[in-house]
């Protein structure tokens, strides 16, 4: 029984990270399913996006401007992304690799800005001393500074405009770049052009789930981002497998990724609970999208094999 | 309309692999010419059709569409003067794509892409009285994925598609090889409408002889990476495929090129 209790208990926390992760495995989906392009920029630009808020929020800014300068931060590493592998050439997961490397030295510069040591790990932001959106701290009491509140309505509005955006023509533009490049350039589509825009949206996203991350937990850390590519496409496939069927319209898919991180982020909690030590997240996690990703390649493999065999006796 | 001066293609120069695929093509089109272009493997007709296309680069020689020198023009700008059917049903249409948002896309073509809605509700009433034309049924069907159409479904559509803004110049890349004779029948014949109907410029490749001889105003063989059979007129309305054997036969002289050209 006190298991159960420590679990429920657990669970409000669950659903926020669920949801600050969520937004990050939209921008996963732009890239990963819409683009058809394996981004790994996004390990970099999460911890980008909070180390550049929680450095602002230091300095005293607002935490709104803080947040905008986190997205911004974002598009910029998924420009450059872009660049690279449109105007450079380079093969998009290594084009992802390199920023994201890159991003690594930059994050510990950002953080660092101020401090006598020139790079640091660590850039703790306290919710006692600056007014931050989302912490927490909050996560179970019944008001206004619940983080779920803000954080569910974040969602909303990113679901709103991306949902506008790809109605647009300039959105259908890039949804036919990832769907059939050459039919997208027989139609005068600069595909070049439209995967450096999904860079930049995808990546101001994580950027931007980065920002709520450091504000929630009071902290930005050189490794948030570490296997953050891993978690966006768990919650994407997760999403998918469980509600796929029921959830057609464009708006509902991009819900069911953050409803697939805050079902990833209830299991995790789980099996934490378990016993498991959370050091061995990163092997489960590995584990369960390896597993996620094999099943519809076993299902083609196995279940048509079973077809042809029936096939030719009919026929 | 188009003019193709003196044009050279080479693929992997300097390897073993080297191939001259265009040697020194001139072509010129006229307004409203429909050529019929056949030729055996490897004689440099995709070649030529995606140089034009601006799928690649000449190496040497210019392609001028309408008075404009296009030779160094990207693919999706090209495009604006360009449209296309290729011989991969799949490769015109976005699969994962509604048909109207397809054409939507289409309707776009040459044209600067905004933030204002991808497809209103004006463009929906045209393009379900355009399916109509094709006679498939699709007119009712315009919210499916394209993925879900056959493949002469599929080939009828980026037809549609292609001509839905009048093109400058229409190119055909043996866009019926991929059907089934029954299905290709139906598409060549829808093409031949839509030429008509906008007297569009068109290079049509083919396989077909017959289908050659039947289509068009003007037939060009190409050999070796260049033309060397170019009838027009009343004399292409009296050719038979014999008689155009016996030209190839001359022009490239030799005899095994016929076997190779019947049989592909």
């Amino acid at each position: 029984m006190d298991f159960l209790t420590a679990f429920v208990n657990s669970l409000p926390g669950a659903l926020g990270q669920g949801l600050i992760w969520g937004i990050m495995a939209i921008g996963v989906y732009i890239t990963y399913r819409i683009l058809d392009v394996a981004d790994l920029t996004v390990d970099g630009s999460l911890a980008t996006g909070g180390a550049v808020c929680a450095l602002l929020i230091s300095l005293g800014v607002s935490p709104w401007v803080a947040l905008l300068a986190a997205v911004l931060s974002g598009m910029a590493a998924g420009l450059v992304t872009g660049l690279l592998h449109t105007a450079c050439g380079i093969p998009a997961i290594l084009s992802g690799i390199l920023t994201q490397l890159a991003l690594y030295s930059l994050n510990l510069r950002i953080m660092a800005i101020g401090d006598a040591a020139k790079t640091k790990a660590t850039l703790a932001v306290s919710v006692d001393r600056h007014g931050l959106l989302v912490s927490s701290r909050y996560i179970r009491e019944l008001g206004l500074n619940n983080p779920l509140l803000l954080l569910a309505l974040l969602v909303a509005a990113v679901i709103g405009i991306l949902y506008w955006f790809f109605g647009t023509e300039q959105g259908s533009a890039l949804r036919a770049t990832g769907s059939n490049p050459n039919m997208a350039r027989a139609q005068g589509i600069d595909t070049n052009w439209s995967k450096v825009l999904g860079l930049v949206v995808s990546n101001a996203l994580v950027a931007l789930s980065g920002a709520l991350l450091a504000q929630y937990q009071g902290s930005a850390t050189i490794d948030m981002g570490r296997g953050a590519i891993v978690i966006g496409l768990a919650a994407v496939i997760i999403g998918e497998v469980l509600l796929g069927k029921v959830f057609r319209n464009f708006a509902l898919k991009l819900l069911s990724a953050v409803t697939g991180a805050a079902i990833y982020y209830a299991v995790i909690t789980l099996v934490l609970r378990l016993g498991l030590e959370s050091t061995d997240l990163k092997l489960l996690t590995a584990l369960v999208v390896a597993l996620f990703l094999s099943i519809p390649y076993w299902k083609g493999k196995y279940f048509t094999k079973a077809a042809a065999k029936g096939g030719p006796a009919n026929a | 309309m188009l003019e193709v001066n003196q044009v050279y293609k080479t693929f992997n120069p300097g390897t073993v692999n080297e191939k001259r695929a265009l040697n020194g093509v001139n072509l010129t089109l006229k307004d409203g010419d429909f050529v019929t272009v056949i030729g055996g493997n490897g004689a440099g007709k995709s070649t030529l059709l995606n140089l034009v296309a601006g799928v690649y680069t000449a190496d040497q020689g210019s392609i001028v569409i309408d008075g404009q020198d296009v030779t160094r023009l990207p693919e999706h700008k090209r495009a604006a003067f360009i449209g296309r059917v290729f011989q991969d049903p799949m490769m015109g249409t976005a699969a994962t794509m509604q048909i109207e948002e397809n054409l939507a896309l289409a309707a776009r073509r040459g044209q600067k892409r905004t933030l204002r809605v991808g497809i209103n509700k004006r463009e929906r009433e045209e393009y379900r009285e355009l399916l109509k034309l094709l006679d498939l049924g699709l007119e009712s069907r315009l919210t499916s994925k394209v993925g879900l159409l056959s493949g002469g479904q599929r080939q009828a559509l980026t037809l549609l598609m292609a001509t839905l803004k009048k093109p400058k110049l229409l190119l055909l890349d043996e866009h019926t090889a991929a059907l089934d004779p029954k299905t290709a029948a139906k598409v060549l014949d829808t093409t031949e409408r839509m030429v008509q109907k906008d007297n569009l410029t068109t290079l049509m490749i083919t396989h077909n002889m017959k289908d050659a001889i039947a289509h068009g105003n003007r037939l060009i063989m190409m050999y070796d990476g260049r033309v060397v059979i170019d009838i027009a007129g009343e004399e292409k309305r009296k050719l038979t495929v014999e008689q155009l054997l016996a030209k190839f036969g001359q022009a490239s002289g030799s005899d095994e090129a016929d076997d190779k050209l019947l049989l592909s």
